[in-house]
């Protein structure tokens, strides 16, 4: 199937090398797997079905990106989400240590946690509307909600996972139970933080742009609900892929800050 | 069977009339049922038996991560309250902090005493060394082979200069091999730097090979069966492992720990059991 069995065998392959063929190899998969999309995307369009071919979408992102629009959206979208993810996840991590730590925390807060897990953030929509009107605060506010919630289960789960023999093997050097916290406790379950933050930064994500197709004045979610109305696929496609790549982009930057601050891990 | 105490005039460690009891369902599991023990200072124990005879809960006991039912055991006269940087514990799963390199493990007893940044260094690298570990001062314990962590376990727990260690099982997770070498080690770093030891094992040879006495102990409920005096040489040479001497003594232990007239455990159990 590749060509490199064809070619005479070579003697030593370093496990480096070796490596990078591998790499090397999944990222020709990816980058043929794409282009066959787009040209299946093509083919679609081309043969009757109404889809917007692909130069017509590039042709509307060029419009909207000169008319500033798509920036417009996409800085509206952007400080929704940023400002939400950032007090949730704010507030998660204390409430997730003190649950893990404090029983009396955890009996206290368990069952409001566990009940607004099952609702989607965005159900709460029309509750937070009537409360907060139309403006940021209800887009914010059920932003906040689903990155609280996503990230504070697991930061709790961190907690409760520590390995009793670290803290055990703290203690026995001398650590009371500050010292426990700050120094093992909370390096321990960083690895868990992490996780939960992308998850939760997923669930921000997926919440604004479902909370502006119910009530906005701008966002990307916003313009697709306009494109809409106006039988305009090229907008939506263009903002529904500036959703993928960014989606994608924030996930690589915290999978990348991840990987960075817990390469301490044991792996596999 | 001998005697059951074995009191001294001024005893490191005197463990006196201790019980353990957990609750098994309806009933009550007896874990140490009146067990009372002497270590001299500078002394090194081992304590052998099989499983279920209380050895580790005495040592949790003794490093005060677990009260006593009944009883008290005294540190220095003074009964065992919480665990203290007195009492330095080597844990047979390492239990180093992966996220901090080997000198930073070592230093971490150090920092909780706050002793400044320039003394930590240097105690550090003092019992780095003396474990053999100075290539590796700056590693992740992932980097680590078994046998290197918990060299660096038995540094961290010397570094805060303990006068006792207690250490559970702290190779029975390593290759025969490995063990040996270590064993060699440990017995050489404490003719080095004296310490109180109390190690617990169930590997017959060890329990020879590192003591001054073995404690052998019986379950159902977990008691003293018999202490044993080795009277070998103070210098352990690998030599010695095959001399009459140690092989009676490895026997006669065998014989305590295999073959208890008294309980269940007269069938032989594996010696090798990993975690």
């Amino acid at each position: 199937m590749s060509t490199l069995t064809a070619t005479k065998p070579r003697a030593i392959v370093t496990p480096a090398e070796k490596k990078r063929r591998t790499k090397r190899k999944m990222l020709t998969l990816n980058i043929v797997s794409v282009i066959g999309g787009i040209a299946l995307w093509w083919v679609l369009s081309a043969s009757g079905f109404s889809l917007p071919t692909p130069p017509q979408v590039v042709e509307r992102a060029g419009q909207l990106m000169a008319d500033g629009t798509l920036f417009t959206d996409l800085g509206a979208s952007l400080t929704r989400v940023l400002i939400g993810f950032a007090l949730g996840t704010l507030l998660a991590i204390p409430v997730g240590f003190l649950m893990g730590w404090y029983a009396v925390a955890r009996g206290i807060m368990e069952p409001w946690i566990q009940f607004f897990r099952t609702i989607p953030p965005l159900a709460i929509i029309p509750l937070v509307m009537v409360l907060m009107g139309i403006g940021e605060q209800p887009k914010i506010f059920v932003i906040f909600l689903a990155a609280f919630l996503s990230c504070v289960i697991s930061t709790y789960q961190g907690v409760v996972n520590v390995d009793k023999t670290l803290i055990n093997a703290a203690r026995v050097l001398g650590s009371k139970d500050a010292g426990i916290f700050a120094r093992v406790v909370i390096p321990a379950s960083t690895p868990f933080i992490l996780v939960g933050m992308r998850v939760g930064l997923g669930a921000a994500w997926a919440t604004v742009v479902a909370a502006e197709l119910i009530a906005a004045q701008d966002g990307l979610g916003y313009r697709m609900q306009q494109a809409q109305l106006y039988y305009d696929l090229p907008t939506i496609f263009v903002n529904l892929i500036v959703i993928g790549i960014l989606g994608l982009l924030m996930d690589r930057i915290l999978l990348f800050t991840e990987t960075k601050l817990t390469s301490w891990q044991e792996r596999r | 069977m001998s005697t059951m105490t074995n009191t001294l005039a001024n005893p490191k460690i005197s463990i006196q009339g201790v019980s353990k009891v957990y609750p098994l369902g309806n009933t009550e599991f007896k874990a140490l049922d009146n067990v009372s023990l002497d270590v001299a200072d500078n002394e090194f124990i081992t304590v052998v038996g099989p499983s279920g005879c209380g050895k580790s809960t005495m040592m949790n006991i003794l490093a005060g991560l677990e009260t006593v039912s009944g009883g008290q055991a005294l540190v220095d006269g003074v009964a065992v309250d919480g665990p203290g940087p007195e009492r330095g514990v080597i844990f047979q799963q390492y239990a180093l902090f992966p996220w901090l390199t080997v000198r930073d493990n070592v230093e971490f007893g150090l920092k909780t005493a706050k002793m400044p940044k320039a003394e930590r260094r240097r105690i550090a690298d003092h019992f780095i060394k003396l474990v053999g570990l100075e290539q590796f001062a700056d590693a992740l314990p992932k980097m680590l082979s078994g046998g290197m962590r918990q060299r660096c376990a038995i540094a961290r727990a010397y570094a805060v200069n303990p006068s006792i260690l207690l250490m559970d099982e702290p190779f029975g997770a390593l290759d025969a091999l490995t063990r040996v070498n270590l064993q060699e080690q440990l017995r050489e770093t404490w003719s080095k730097e004296q310490r109180t030891v109390v190690f617990i094992t169930h590997d017959v040879d060890e329990a020879v090979f590192l003591a001054n006495r073995v404690i052998v102990m019986a379950a159902r409920p977990g008691r003293i069966h018999e202490i044993i005096e080795v009277d070998l040489p103070a210098i352990r040479t690998e030599e010695m492992r095959l001399s009459p001497e140690f092989t009676a003594l490895r026997n006669r232990v065998w014989n305590a720990v295999y073959h208890q007239t008294s309980g269940e455990n007269s069938v032989s159990e594996p010696s090798a059991t990993t975690a």
